[in-house]
């Protein structure tokens, strides 16, 4: 049998943690989040909360919400860890491929009432929407 | 019979040893006594019974449509279907009637397969455990199996079954339990960041993840456009290679399909392994990983070696950076993704009247769980024009990274990699919901996503019982487009380990015993 290689481990600040779960034969041992418990989390600033719910249109204003937003970035910063000097960024694993292309014909369509279908508020054959942009009704 | 494999089951309506509306009809008697599993959110019963008679006519007339025909299966509630309702597990989608059929949907009912209804799963497949949908949790089938309870310590009965009860393991939870608890003879899932092979392993079920570009996305509800790909659950590899056959090749529907020509493939019966390479990576022996997988990974090399194999050590170096690669780029094209959810078009749709704005906040409040919202609130601070090349950009070169490191390694020689599924076996449901469900899909998916961010064809294939008499089961992970090779290895490796039949009494009540099962000795 292959010999047990050295536990991959990240830098961690909670040596004792992670060693205790190294020891142990828990069937439902956890992964340590490491030395990250003790890096404080990031700040997001009030105007960058406001500007990402405007963007996101989800509302997410209490503590939870914006600890769990610091949380993932703190997770995310790990990338910074590794050195991409030189690597191009891979947007998709078929970037070596050519994409297909059909002749421009139209083969669909004159589905407009089984697209109304499920659709809450309609008038004849238009999708309603309220009033206005709420951001202008804000200011004003 | 209903523990039959889909290609025994097949034979027997060939023959006409059962019927199709036979078959129909145990499927959903045994759906309905296996309620408390809450595997399925839609049955689609009338529906199912009538596409069982007309196989049944085509069977009395000598023209079955192929080996599908008649076959009760399960489709993933993330899957558009026409008529039935589609709901992601989600109240955005709830009361959702599809207007078409996925082109995986389309393709098995084409071939005459009963479809039985919709599964359950976390809200839009965000999560690993199927715990976190508006429909509830679904339970593992084997939480009721015997070998479980043997192993259990004993309480007060009912105190047992109610809170002793393990997760199947996510996001296609109710898939695996549906073909676990042998209410379909194959389901579909979806597969993002291991959610076919994660249930698959707790379940104790086949599950394969194809290469990305084999299959259609059309009519997937997506989750991230450049990882996601249907998954397929069935009771043995043989069983997944038919439903392969049947849904591989290109879409015109799906630019992200790859036109090479598909060809169906039966697999052989690989009996020398001699000129196979394996490659045992050794990054993905983590911290958390239970000594038991542990052991039966190392058993499972031990096994190949001992049959002539060339069983190596191999690196990939970037394994440790994969999962949080995929958070970045996993909650940005989700944050994109959800965005068509605004309730004016379809879907959940909030009173709220003062603003365009307002009701598409408040609809989306509504409507998403904690989980969603979540997710799409971190995507978009990545997307950020402060945080595009930092983030996104950076997650973006990190991928490649991943995706060299097989490359590297597979062009070193190896065949196929070996690698645990899981990190343990299936948690209780009390114990898995007491952290929240980023921290809980970070840890559980840790051994499964690198394949996705690769792209690759990964299988889980049922090894042994755990010592609590649960399933695990090891990960295969081939080169793109090699599933037939990938399948082949996985088959054989099947047939040593011997992994046993799960015994529910419910389903002995409804099983007529046509089929006998050797309980052979197990790999453990």
């Amino acid at each position: 049998a292959p010999a047990p290689p050295p536990l991959a481990r990240r830098a961690s600040g909670n040596s004792r943690k992670a060693q205790e779960i190294s020891q142990g034969s828990d069937s439902n041992q956890r992964v340590p989040t490491s030395g990250l418990d003790l890096v404080p989390l990031k700040q997001v600033s009030v105007e960058v909360l406001d500007h990402l719910e405007h963007l996101a249109l989800v509302d997410f204003r209490d503590a939870e919400g914006v600890e769990r937003l610091q949380k993932a970035i703190q997770f995310a910063d790990q990338l910074h860890e590794v050195n991409t000097d030189g690597v191009e960024p891979m947007d998709s694993v078929l970037e070596d491929r050519c994409l297909y292309l059909r002749e421009d014909d139209v083969t669909e369509g004159n589905c407009t009432k089984e697209l109304l279908e499920n659709a809450r508020e309609k008038v004849e054959e238009y999708f309603v929407a309220p009033p206005g942009n709420g951001l202008l009704i804000k200011i004003s | 019979m209903l523990r039959a494999s889909l290609r025994q089951v097949s034979a027997a309506l060939k023959e006409g040893r059962v019927t199709p509306t036979e078959l129909c009809q145990r499927c959903l008697a045994l759906i309905k006594s296996t309620k408390f599993l809450n595997a399925y959110i839609t049955v689609a019963e009338e529906t199912a019974l009538k596409q069982a008679e007309e196989s049944e006519e085509r069977y009395k007339r000598g023209q079955p449509l192929g080996i599908l025909d008649g076959i009760p299966i399960a489709v993933k509630d993330n899957f558009n279907t026409a008529g039935i309702e589609t709901t992601c597990a989600s109240n955005m989608l709830k009361g959702y009637i599809s207007p078409y059929n996925a082109t995986v949907v389309q393709k098995l009912l084409d071939q005459g397969a009963v479809l039985l209804g919709k599964t359950n799963l976390d809200e839009f497949a965000m999560g690993s455990g199927s715990t976190d949908g508006v429909f509830g949790p679904v339970r593992n089938p084997w939480s009721y199996s015997k070998q479980y309870k043997e192993k259990s310590v004993p309480k007060s009965h009912s105190e047992d079954e109610e809170s002793n009860w393990v997760i199947t393991g996510g996001s296609s939870g109710g898939s695996a339990a549906a073909v676990s608890s042998f209410t379909c003879f194959a389901a579909l899932g979806s597969d993002t960041g291991g959610s076919t092979r994660n249930p698959a392993a707790h379940c104790g079920v086949v599950g394969l993840k194809p290469t990305y570009g084999l299959i259609s996305r059309h009519g997937l509800i997506p989750l991230v456009n450049s990882m996601d790909v249907p998954g397929i659950l069935t009771r043995c590899v043989d069983d997944a290679a038919v439903l392969l056959g049947s849904l591989a090749g290109h879409d015109p529907k799906d630019s992200t399909t790859i036109q090479d020509d598909f060809k169906p493939f039966e697999l052989p019966n690989l009996t020398d392994v001699s000129k196979l390479s394996i490659g045992i990576p050794k990054e993905y022996h983590v911290p958390g990983l239970s000594s038991e997988i542990l052991a039966l990974w190392s058993k499972a090399a031990e096994l190949f070696k001992n049959a002539g194999a060339k069983v190596v050590e191999v690196s990939l170096p970037h394994t440790r950076y994969s999962i949080v690669c995929y958070h970045v780029l996993c909650t940005a094209e989700v944050a994109s993704n959800m965005a068509r959810f605004d309730g004016l078009e379809y879907g959940h749709r909030s009173d709220m009247k003062d603003s365009t704005e307002s009701m598409y906040a408040a609809t989306r409040r509504e409507g998403f769980n904690d989980v969603v919202r979540g997710r799409i609130l971190s995507g978009n601070y990545f997307l950020l024009k402060q945080n595009y090349e930092k983030y996104f950009v950076k997650a973006q070169k990190v991928r490649r990274l991943i995706a060299n490191d097989f490359v590297k390694v597979f062009r070193s020689g190896v065949d196929i990699l070996l690698t645990p599924t899981t990190l343990s076996d299936a948690a209780p449901y009390t114990q898995f919901i007491q952290e929240d469900n980023r921290t809980r899909s970070a840890q559980d998916d840790i051994l499964t996503q690198a394949a996705n961010m690769a792209g690759l064809p990964a299988i889980n294939v049922p090894t042994a019982l755990s010592e609590r008499g649960l399933p695990v089961g090891l990960q295969f992970i081939g080169r793109s487009f090699q599933e037939k090779q990938l399948l082949t290895v996985a088959k054989w490796f099947e047939k040593q380990v011997q992994f046993p039949v799960i015994q529910l009494e419910e389903v002995k009540r409804h099983d007529s015993g046509v089929f006998q099962h050797q309980k052979s000795a197990s790999f453990s």
